[in-house]
């Protein structure tokens, strides 16, 4: 019996330093954004908060860095990306689950087997055909390929099988109910916890990609989050640490905020999506 | 479905159009958004398509030029090699950790408290935007001054500041912890909750025969567990060999010897960055797109009945322990 509780005093110990492991380099960040950079020439960690974060505002805003273009953008292409992909998924797997068509198991296998390809290996063929029609600084190109997303409708089928009796949709149809209001009305509703799962985490890749964006805009105004913080890599960031420290806290700070408000969803939605059953 | 099916017959109607009508959106887009561009990636892969003005093109005499051409070229096998092996770096390392949480969390005679809270802790840096975390590291891992050099000087670990940007082993070991740091947390919420899947009765079974935590964990949990696991090599495998943000960003275009160069950024770089070479980017795509569609076939046949497989052997393994119990 002592034995384990020695044991289990290491497993905790363990524990809180990959917590420290995982909070040190977001705290350093946080407090050197309001430190100056000559503070942070002299002692690059310091765990309590200095008074130059004002300062470091106004270097920042000198720069071409800006935060609230890139929120903006980055807050319209996931917000319709997240409601487009939601929505036409869950439509999506409820053509598969209530309705029997000869096409649907073939469909399905489909589903299944691009599931898996990620667009970057399609990127050049999407960036030319973009160009051709005029849309590579239209965010739309974003937007409009959320409605297909394979990975979102298998999830949402796996959640209907189960949890949709199709006893009520047939009462819908007694009832005189047309199909599209029924699935609006009376599937949609059922269908919240698992669309609000997946809300979540289409939001979050759609807010954090940086490969498609970045092929794609190629204007300012039209730079989304990640791209704003690529361009801190460049020179004239090279010696304003106080700056690029503030910069990146506040490009993660709505992330943040998301974070601690709905962890355990995010969580119990992680260990969900892995049995996908 | 044969419960729908009945309904269909009594009602006397056909919904059938309905389900084409439904998935027709997502059939749309997908034709226009992926198909099409996935056709077009691959024939460009086929032309002298390059210049930055460049609208047409022209198929190429030797339709493989630009494959054998992109095989053949020095950076894109560097690249090849390098994405491999900050994928091999970060995912031992990655899946040790986070059996041994799994063993831990899981283990019904420790209790180990604040579960949540740790899963909450560990899987943070998943959700942060992989762009600020990467400039966030290249400031931290900074030279001449940076945190991580600060704390190695004050602990007279080295003498003068060290780059780890220049040096190609640690380059590779910053990219490589990077992505371990951020993945280690959602590959053990993934193994647990793979746990927690399992039946419970067969942990029962093993507690009655007297069998140890560490028995139990070896024995049962993790060849109940294959799939899972197998599940979490191929995903991991897959996001490895599209590793862009990190390797672009820690080091700006992988680095002075392109030690930290994957093959998506090496694709950017060939098609967006000054040279223009559509076609031979469009060739290492695609040679991409057969790897993971190799790699995505074998999940696909895996996860085919996945369920029916588990309690199939689940019963197997019940049936196993009785009779060793009998016998």
């Amino acid at each position: 019996m002592r034995r384990r509780r020695k044991v289990n005093i290491g497993i905790y110990i363990a524990c809180v330093i990959l917590g420290i492991l995982s909070i040190m380099p977001f705290w350093i960040m946080i407090v050197n954004a309001t430190r100056s950079t000559f503070q942070i020439q002299q002692n690059a960690i310091s765990l309590i908060p200095s008074t130059f974060l004002a300062d470091n505002l106004k270097v920042l805003a000198g720069k071409t860095f800006n935060p609230l273009t890139g929120f903006f953008n980055s807050v319209i292409i996931s917000t319709s990306a997240t409601a487009l992909s939601v929505y036409f998924s869950t439509l999506t797997a409820y053509a598969l689950v209530a309705y029997d068509w000869k096409m649907r198991q073939p469909f399905f296998t489909l589903i299944l087997a691009v599931m898996m390809i990620p667009t970057q290996v399609i990127s050049i063929g999407f960036y030319q055909f973009m160009y051709r029609v005029g849309m590579t600084n239209n965010l739309l190109a974003l937007i409009l390929p959320a409605i297909a997303a394979p990975m979102t409708v298998f999830f949402m089928r796996q959640y209907m099988l189960p949890s949709l009796s199709l006893d009520i949709v047939a009462s819908a149809r007694i009832d005189g109910a047309g199909e599209f209001r029924t699935f609006n009305s009376i599937v949609l509703p059922i269908m919240k916890p698992a669309m609000a799962t997946q809300a979540i985490f289409t939001y979050v890749t759609s807010w954090n990609n940086l490969f498609l964006p970045m092929v794609l805009l190629t204007k300012k105004e039209n730079y989304t989050m990640p791209i704003m913080v690529s361009l801190l890599k460049g020179d004239i960031y090279k010696t304003e640490y106080g700056a690029v420290y503030l910069a990146l806290t506040l490009s993660v700070l709505p992330l943040f905020v998301v974070y601690f408000l709905l962890s355990k969803y995010i969580i119990a939605g992680v260990a969900l999506g892995s049995v996908k059953e | 479905m044969p419960r729908s099916q009945i309904q269909l017959k009594r009602k006397g109607v056909s919904y059938a159009k309905y389900g084409y009508l439904f998935s027709l959106p997502f059939v749309i887009v997908f034709i226009i958004f992926m198909l099409y561009p996935t056709v077009f990636t691959a024939v460009i892969g086929f032309t002298d398509f390059k210049g930055v003005v460049a609208t047409s093109f022209n198929f190429l005499e030797k339709p493989f030029e630009n494959f054998i051409g992109t095989l053949n070229n020095k950076t894109f096998r560097a690249s090849l090699v390098n994405t491999i092996v900050i994928w091999v770096m970060n995912f031992i390392p990655q899946i040790s950790l986070a059996l041994l949480l799994t063993a831990w969390f899981t283990n019904r005679s420790r209790k180990i408290r604040g579960q949540g809270a740790f899963k909450v802790l560990f899987y943070l840096p998943n959700i942060i935007t992989a762009a600020t975390v990467a400039i966030l590291y290249s400031v931290i891992f900074g030279y001449p001054v940076g945190p991580i050099n600060d704390i190695l000087q004050s602990l007279h670990l080295i003498s003068k500041p060290f780059d780890f940007s220049t040096s190609p082993l640690a380059a590779k070991f910053v990219v490589a912890f990077i992505q371990f740091w951020q993945w280690y947390g959602y590959t053990t919420i993934i193994l647990i909750s793979g746990v927690l899947g399992i039946n419970p009765e067969l942990f029962e079974a093993a507690e009655i025969d007297g069998a140890s935590p560490s028995q139990t964990f070896f024995q049962i949990t993790l060849p109940c567990m294959r799939t899972i696991l197998i599940f979490t090599l191929i995903t991991s495998l897959i996001g490895g060999l599209n590793m862009f943000d990190i390797p672009k960003l820690y080091i700006w275009n992988g680095g002075p010897a392109n030690t930290t160069m994957t093959t998506s950024v090496f694709i950017y770089a060939q098609a967006f960055s000054g040279t223009y070479l559509y076609n031979r980017a469009a060739a290492a795509s695609m040679i991409m797109f057969m790897i993971i569609a190799v790699l995505s076939a074998i999940t696909f046949y895996l996860m085919r009945d996945r369920s029916e497989i588990r309690a199939k052997r689940a019963m197997k393994r019940i049936e196993k322990l009785r009779k060793g119990a009998e016998a």
